[in-house]
């Protein structure tokens, strides 16, 4: 299988922090990938280096075979990588189909396309009848939901969902995940930043495990949550606990 | 069905300043003091230059306090033109607006890396240089300024001594042009991206927006805008030097109606100019003897009431008010 994105031994230094270490993942067309780790595994600088945030010291990253590691954030929204930000950064003083807008904007310059597309993406993101309300009005799920909204409206190959779930109750939380299932029945590929480990192993085909900056563990989530370096990295006495 | 909606109040928005523009048109036929008239002119003038103001400070959030640098250099390119090439006024005010644009985008290209305060005070300190180096600037006038060489009345060299009834036409053609480029551009793809950079400039860029291009479009169709004003005023003061079209003061009377009537809104600036301009012009003219600046006491009170009111601005009340209602 052909990877769609590749990290080649990425490496993030801040200072004398190195928040990652030879980081080399691949991402397969079609499949949920989920990063995860503990606070301060380096997985939000990761996620950044993907996203065009911030460029790594060292590595390369691969989008469909080509070299974009000297490109910024705009240029890999272009290419089809579309991300959401784990403290929202809704634009608050617009609509929400006009949120939506200035991510359909990617891919047109007629206002008219890109307000049909945003209610289309509105729709199957189940935000439609909230397209009138300003950002600041929503709830904090709908909020979610919204950054997910305007990062489709993109129509990236590629989504990177940055702690989508946190926050959220039980009921949300399952809505958010059969909303991610959802989108990646449409064919987009996805890479999931998160923190609750009942949410991602259900739902992620993959999972990376990152502590101390490096990729400790790859694999099935049914492996991962047996691999030793992974209960006493983060998941923990409480694991150990209930599994004895 | 949504979409209908979108547009039909678009739509009535365009019917409605067409019937504002209808009606100011009427005015001179009211009005006949020469002294009221001109404080019309100077209404209306204020209105289009901060409309444009308004593209790159209220839509895309770079709050220009330097804007007098773009009205100086529609102004003295202008007269420029005219005295030294015979240049019709006509376009020199549109060369000056391709000149404004130019700096614009030179400036921005440095300033536009900087955040909030720090931009703000860069703008203030880049229209004083402006303003120095005309003082110096001996082929324009330098602190003596220039004069219109009169011609007679004429459309053509846009002078007008008998009647303020052709620059009161050509001010409120301007801010209805200013007010109609607004109108165009808040549902263009510019626009979007504009209030997405001033929202939030991270998120913008994830959602494939280039932040600095953005404001940089902003920034030059702003200044060229202002740079028409800038030689609108010209001809109608007939004289200009650089303390009387590049002072901070400028600056501040562009931004002020925006802020006081609703920024980043369509008919905020426009609002805002038909209250404070005249508040602003009589006061001066009633209370101009009483002591210096008693008229920017005045608005300087307003805009603190609004500042502490309504800190949206008056068209931003209204629309809340009706958003209220409406769910």
């Amino acid at each position: 299988m052909s990877a769609l994105l590749e990290v080649r031994d990425l490496t993030q230094r801040f200072g004398g922090l190195v928040a990652n270490a030879d980081v080399s993942i691949d991402v397969n067309k079609g499949e949920i990938l989920g990063l995860i780790g503990p606070n301060g595994a380096g997985k939000s600088t990761l996620f950044n280096a993907i996203a065009g945030v911030r460029k790594p010291t060292e590595g390369r990253i691969a989008f469909e075979g080509r070299d974009v590691t000297d490109l910024g954030a705009p240029e890999r929204c272009a290419l089809g990588i579309a991300r959401t930000f784990q403290v929202v950064k809704s634009f608050e003083t617009m609509s929400v189909v006009e949120n939506v807008m200035v991510g359909a904007f990617q891919r047109t310059a007629s206002s008219r396309v890109a307000r049909e597309k945003a209610r289309e993406v509105l729709e199957f993101t189940g935000l439609a009848a909230r397209e009138k309300a300003m950002a600041n009005e929503l709830t904090p799920p709908e909020k979610r939901r919204l950054e997910v909204a305007r990062a489709l409206a993109t129509e990236p190959k590629l989504l990177l969902l940055d702690e989508a779930m946190t926050g959220l109750t039980p009921a949300e939380a399952r809505q958010g995940v059969e909303l991610v299932r959802t989108v990646r029945a449409r064919g987009v590929t996805i890479v999931m930043v998160e923190h609750v480990m009942e949410i991602v192993m259900p739902l992620v085909d993959r999972a990376v495990v990152l502590d101390l900056g490096r990729v400790i563990a790859e694999g099935k989530p049914a492996d991962i949550v047996r691999d030793e370096r992974v209960i006493t990295a983060y998941l923990g006495e409480r694991h150990r606990a209930r599994d004895a | 069905m949504a979409a209908s909606s979108h547009e039909s109040a678009r739509r009535s928005n365009l019917f409605l300043a067409v019937i504002v523009v209808a009606l100011a048109a009427c005015l001179p036929f009211v009005v006949k003091d020469v002294y009221l008239q001109n404080v019309l002119v100077l209404t209306l003038m204020y209105a289009a230059l901060s409309q444009s103001w308004n593209i790159l400070s209220g839509y895309c959030g770079q709050i220009s306090l330097g804007h007098a640098l773009y009205f100086g250099i529609g102004a003295y390119a202008t007269l420029l033109l005219f005295t030294k090439f015979g240049v019709l006024p006509w376009f020199g005010m549109i060369a000056g607006g391709g000149v404004a644009a130019v700096v614009a985008a030179a400036v921005g290209y440095p300033c536009f890396r900087l955040k909030g305060h720090y931009f703000v005070i860069a703008t203030i300190v880049i229209a004083e240089a402006g303003l120095l180096l005309m003082l110096n600037w001996d082929w324009a006038g330098a602190a003596m300024g220039i004069e219109v060489p009169v011609r007679g009345d004429s459309w053509a060299k846009f002078q007008f001594a008998r009647s303020k009834l052709p620059y009161f036409y050509f001010a409120l053609g301007l801010a209805f042009v200013a007010w109609l480029v607004t109108w165009k551009i808040e549902d263009s793809r510019w626009g979007y991206w504009w209030r997405a950079v001033k929202d939030n400039a991270e998120a913008a860029e994830s959602l494939g927006v280039v932040v600095f291009r953005s404001k940089m479009a902003a920034a030059a169709v702003s200044a060229f805008l202002t740079a028409v004003g800038g030689g609108f005023y010209a001809q109608f003061v007939s004289y200009i030097d650089p303390e009387s079209v590049m002072s901070f003061q400028f600056s501040l009377l562009m931004a002020l109606p925006a802020v006081l009537g609703g920024i980043g809104t369509l008919w905020g600036p426009a609002v805002g100019a038909a209250i404070l301009i005249p508040i602003t012009e009589v006061t001066r003219s009633y209370a101009g003897g009483t002591g210096k600046g008693f008229d920017l006491i005045v608005y300087g009170l307003l805009v603190m009431g609004i500042a502490l009111g309504r800190p949206e601005g008056i068209v931003g009340a209204f629309t809340a008010r009706k958003r209220a209602k409406a769910s």
